[in-house]
């Protein structure tokens, strides 16, 4: 393999006192990828995310995010990611540039900059007359894909999307990966956490954790035919049942 | 940095009622303090049980009634009767004027029952006191009393507040309680508000170190802080002539110390709350009263009891308030004072560094 | 914690909330050190309410006690006292020098030290003089009813009960009503078969009872911490409650319907409630309040229930006392609970 690797994860080790959260994960994703975080809740999947964001320090491995180490460059690799939350953490009384601004403000982003990126990305949802709206008058759904653009406002090399799609109606859902394929054919790496088995589907590699460990990482296509299942649900609740606490 | 402190500043003016409140607040305590609220005492209720009613009881019932300390409520004609008019809060002290009055003055044998309503210990006192001081002058005037050989002059001066102003007392602590809402309640809110929804975590992921954000978080409510403490200085010095006898610069540090004391109680209150409502509840009744009970503001601390009063040592406003009166009414300097900016600037660090500390905790 | 909180409250409350003035730390210059000044320094050493804390050389040095608080009051006594007292027309001189940042405890202090010298006076003049020429033409007999202890608890409990019981009627059920809005709870019911009426009825009612057990068990405090029995009637107290609690209620609803966040309504109850509290004659008798403030009380709840508690625990007063200030509350909630259903409905 010659591709590019935006994160590399060897040997990933985290306890909490006498808790192991996650036990040894080894894995790596490439650029331009779509790659799926899957888990059953409690598996440690947000934990291993907040390292992979530098929110937080790993008890020992070797992680390499962008190619910057987390124990020491935390603050280069802050740089070169975007994050959405599953809240979508957008603040409710101000108004759509009002984020747009801020955000991009506190990624050192020049006022030009923020101007052009904010037209750009609202004009690709369709939504530039939302500009001076208050957040907390707007939908829902367009709050998730606004939360993405301010996601991706700086252009950094991986967006880390936490349950991105909670709450939110299929068809919006849909519309809502369109965006995730397009931000990814434009060279973004998507790393993403889910619920929702069918978006499972959508990603090109998808890893499964059961009780602090990676139980399978593979494309959908090929877990379906190791795991003789129909379909993602299937292998999912194949390997969850495995798990020690249900 | 400076795009967060703008967008902090957008928060604050978009919620417009909090916004009056925050200013409206300090106006109309200090003016309730300055006008409505005095101890003195005017115009209680006097209810007279007149058995002598004879030409010496009226003269004596005008002297009471002209003094402005009472307002004549009615006439009772016995303490039965006069017991409903306790009851029915038409009555706060009642003259008994024995039989015989101007006969007894002239044969020292005159009798006067003075009933207090006792409810109120204060007043009941003051009152009564009055009543002795209004008896006794009118005494005087009746007749040639042989003034005694051995007097004794004495002339009192009022230290600091002449005019005796309640005014004078509750605005340190107006600003004290004031101060302490704005930076931190409302930083604690806010924060936790930034947790609640979400954001704090794009924050944290963001490039901005931890206290970048701590800083454009606090700047803006460290500006209305200011803008209230000016406030209330500037209404007790123009309307109740509320005098800075000290350093004026010397009052506005001591100030800023207190408001950052402030902002790191709210910043170590956000720190171990997660909701917005949590972060309410903790200010309010874990900060609010203590603040306002506690700290000399209302009522004095040397009158509690001393477990209270060793309570009241670790309330900061408690420091703060003996810090404004001294610059304010005694003119004093930082050699009166040097023992209570201390504590506050170690109260600073011990909740600055209870914060940090927690906050690792959060992230490891 | 809805019940352990207001009882600790109601226990703190008691013990801070006294203006009763317990001692006065003294410094004495004693210029004239003769035998009439010591019998004077004497007379305050005795009195058992001032405590002398030092004796200075010059007044300079008395002053630096009075800036750095050390003391409240400074008792000069003038070179040549003893000698002005005997033969001086004007009488021998002393100076008082109050420290008056508490203006009315200064007033306080100084008029115990009159007392104090006064009784000197009378003293060394009986002493000279004898009985007979010196007799008051009136005797003054006292008696204090209701508190014949002149204890400042038993005047503060009362009014401390009816802050709690407003705390929880305004501030409770506005913060609650707000916060179903704010997670839009609200809209859920809107979508139910129940009536609006029926849903605030719902709500405001565990309010109400809280209230009431709130006053039940602060009631049993007081007995059982400082001894307050309730004069009155029971049923009447917890009737007129009742109504009281419907009209804090009611101004809560009110709150709630022009505030969009908890925090809002947290600030807007907190902000009248000062105002309903201070001037509700809570801690200042409201006869000495100016005009305005006697025309403001007519739409101050506090003030009203102020007024009927202390009456009715701490005198006995009953229904023919009070019917009239009954009337009148029953009037206020009305109003107030009609003005807040119908805002309620429009608004949300």
């Amino acid at each position: 393999m010659d591709r590019e690797k935006v994160i590399e994860v060897k040997n990933l080790v985290k306890k909490f006192g006498s808790f192991t959260a996650n036990d040894n994960l080894t894995f790596d994703v490439y650029k331009g990828e779509i790659f799926g975080f899957l888990g059953a809740n409690g598996a440690g999947k947000t934990t291993a995310m907040k390292i992979l964001c530098g929110l937080s320090k790993p008890s020992s491995g070797d992680i390499r995010i962008v190619g910057y180490d987390v124990y020491h460059e935390t603050e280069r690799i802050k740089n070169s990611i975007g994050y959405m939350s599953q809240k979508f953490s957008l603040y409710d009384d101000l108004t759509v540039w009002e984020n747009f601004r801020f955000f991009g403000g506190i990624y050192g982003l020049s006022r030009k900059e923020i101007e052009s990126q904010t037209q750009l990305l609202l004009n690709r949802l369709g939504i530039w007359s939302y500009k001076d709206r208050i957040i907390s008058s707007i939908p829902l759904g367009w709050k998730q894909k606004l939360a993405f653009s301010v996601a991706i406002m700086h252009r950094p090399a991986i967006v880390f999307l936490d349950e991105p799609t909670g709450g939110v109606d299929p068809v919006t859902r849909r519309q809502f990966w369109d965006l995730i394929y397009q931000a990814a054919s434009e060279g973004y790496t998507v790393f993403v956490t889910t619920h929702y088995m069918d978006e499972a589907e959508y990603c090109d590699r998808v890893s499964i954790m059961v009780d602090g460990r990676i139980r399978a990482l593979d494309t959908p296509e090929n877990l379906k035919s190791t795991f003789d299942c129909q379909d993602m649900q299937d292998v999912f609740i194949k390997l969850a049942r495995e798990a020690k606490y249900q | 940095m400076i795009a967060f402190i703008k967008k902090e500043v957008q928060h604050i003016l978009r919620d417009y009622r909090t916004m009056i409140i925050l200013f409206g607040m300090p106006l109309i305590q200090v003016l309730i303090f300055g006008f409505a609220i005095t101890n003195e005492i005017k115009n209680a209720n006097l209810v007279v049980i007149d058995h002598a009613k004879d030409y010496q009881s009226v003269r004596l019932i005008q002297k009471m009634t002209s003094s402005g300390y009472f307002k004549l409520s009615g006439y009772a004609s016995t303490v039965d009767e006069s017991e409903q008019l306790f009851k029915s809060g038409k009555a706060k002290q009642i003259l008994v004027i024995e039989n015989d009055f101007a006969e007894g003055l002239r044969q020292n044998s005159a009798r006067i029952q003075i009933i207090s309503d006792a409810t109120d210990p204060n007043v009941a006192e003051q009152l009564k006191n009055y009543t002795i001081g209004i008896i006794s002058s009118f005494t005087a005037e009746q007749r040639d009393l042989p003034s005694p050989a051995l007097k004794v002059n004495v002339s009192s001066q009022m230290y600091f507040n002449p005019e005796l102003k309640g005014v004078f007392l509750f605005v340190p602590g107006t600003m004290a309680v004031i101060l302490m809402l704005v930076s931190a309640m409302m930083t604690s809110i806010s924060i936790a508000r930034e947790k609640e929804t979400g954001t704090m975590e794009v924050l944290l992921v963001s490039p901005l170190k931890p206290w970048q954000i701590i800083v454009g978080k606090v700047t803006p409510y460290v500006v209305l802080s200011f803008i209230n403490a000016l406030t209330i200085l500037a209404l007790g010095f123009w309307v109740f002539g509320l005098p800075i006898q000290g350093s004026f610069i010397l009052l506005l540090a001591e100030i800023l110390l207190y408001i950052i004391m402030s902002l790191s109680l709210g910043i170590f209150i956000s720190t171990i709350s997660s909701t917005q409502q949590i972060a309410m509840m903790l200010s309010m009744f874990a900060l609010m009263l203590p603040t306002i009970l506690l700290s000399g503001f209302v009522f004095p601390i040397e009158n509690m009891p001393s477990f209270l009063q060793g309570l009241s040592c670790i309330m900061p406003s408690r420091w703060f308030i003996i810090i404004v009166r001294d610059i304010m009414l005694r003119g004093n300097g930082l050699t009166h004072i040097w023992m209570e900016t201390m504590i506050l600037c170690l109260m600073i660090l011990f909740f600055l560094g209870l914060s940090i500390k927690n906050f690792k905790v959060r992230l490891q | 914690m809805i019940f352990i909180l207001p009882i600790v409250q109601l226990l703190i409350l008691s013990y801070t909330a006294t203006f009763e003035i317990k001692t006065t730390r003294l410094a004495i210059v004693d210029q004239d050190g003769s035998v009439s000044s010591r019998d004077l320094i004497s007379s305050f050493s005795g009195s058992g309410f001032f405590k002398i804390k030092q004796f200075c050389n010059s007044v300079k040095e008395a002053e630096e006690l009075l800036y750095s608080r050390k003391v409240h009051q400074i008792l000069v006594i003038e070179n040549g006292f003893e000698q002005n007292l005997k033969t001086s027309e004007k009488g021998g001189k002393i100076h008082l020098l109050v420290d008056a940042v508490d203006g009315s405890a200064a007033g306080i202090r100084a008029g115990y030290a009159q007392q104090v010298i006064n009784q000197y006076v009378k003293k060394i003049n009986l002493e000279i003089l004898g009985v007979s020429r010196f007799q008051e033409p009136i005797t003054i007999e006292y008696s204090n009813w209701y508190n014949p202890m002149m204890k400042y608890t038993v005047f503060m409990v009362p009014g401390i009960l009816v802050l709690l019981i407003t705390l929880i009627g305004m501030f409770l059920t506005s913060m609650n009503i707000v916060k179903e809005k704010e997670i839009g709870t609200i809209e859920q019911i809107n979508v139910t078969p129940i009536r609006k009426w029926q849903f605030i009825a719902g709500k405001l009612f565990p309010f109400w009872v809280i209230g009431l057990f709130e006053l039940a068990f602060g009631l049993v405090v007081a007995r059982v911490v400082f001894g307050i029995t309730v004069a009155g009637s029971y049923p009447l107290l917890f009737s007129i409650a009742a109504i009281y609690l419907i009209m804090v209620m009611s101004l809560g609803l009110l709150v709630s319907t022009l505030v969009e966040t908890q925090q809002q309504a947290m600030f807007i109850s907190w902000f009248f409630l000062v105002i309903f509290i201070l001037l509700s004659g809570l801690f200042t008798a409201t006869e000495s309040m100016p005009q305005w403030v006697q025309y403001f009380n007519y739409f101050n709840p506090v003030a009203y229930f102020i007024k009927v508690i202390r009456l009715l625990v701490l005198k006995g007063a009953g229904l023919a006392q009070l019917y009239n200030i009954i009337l009148v509350m029953i009037a206020y909630a009305g109003l107030a609970l009609t003005l807040a259903v119908l805002r309620y409905k429009k608004t949300v």
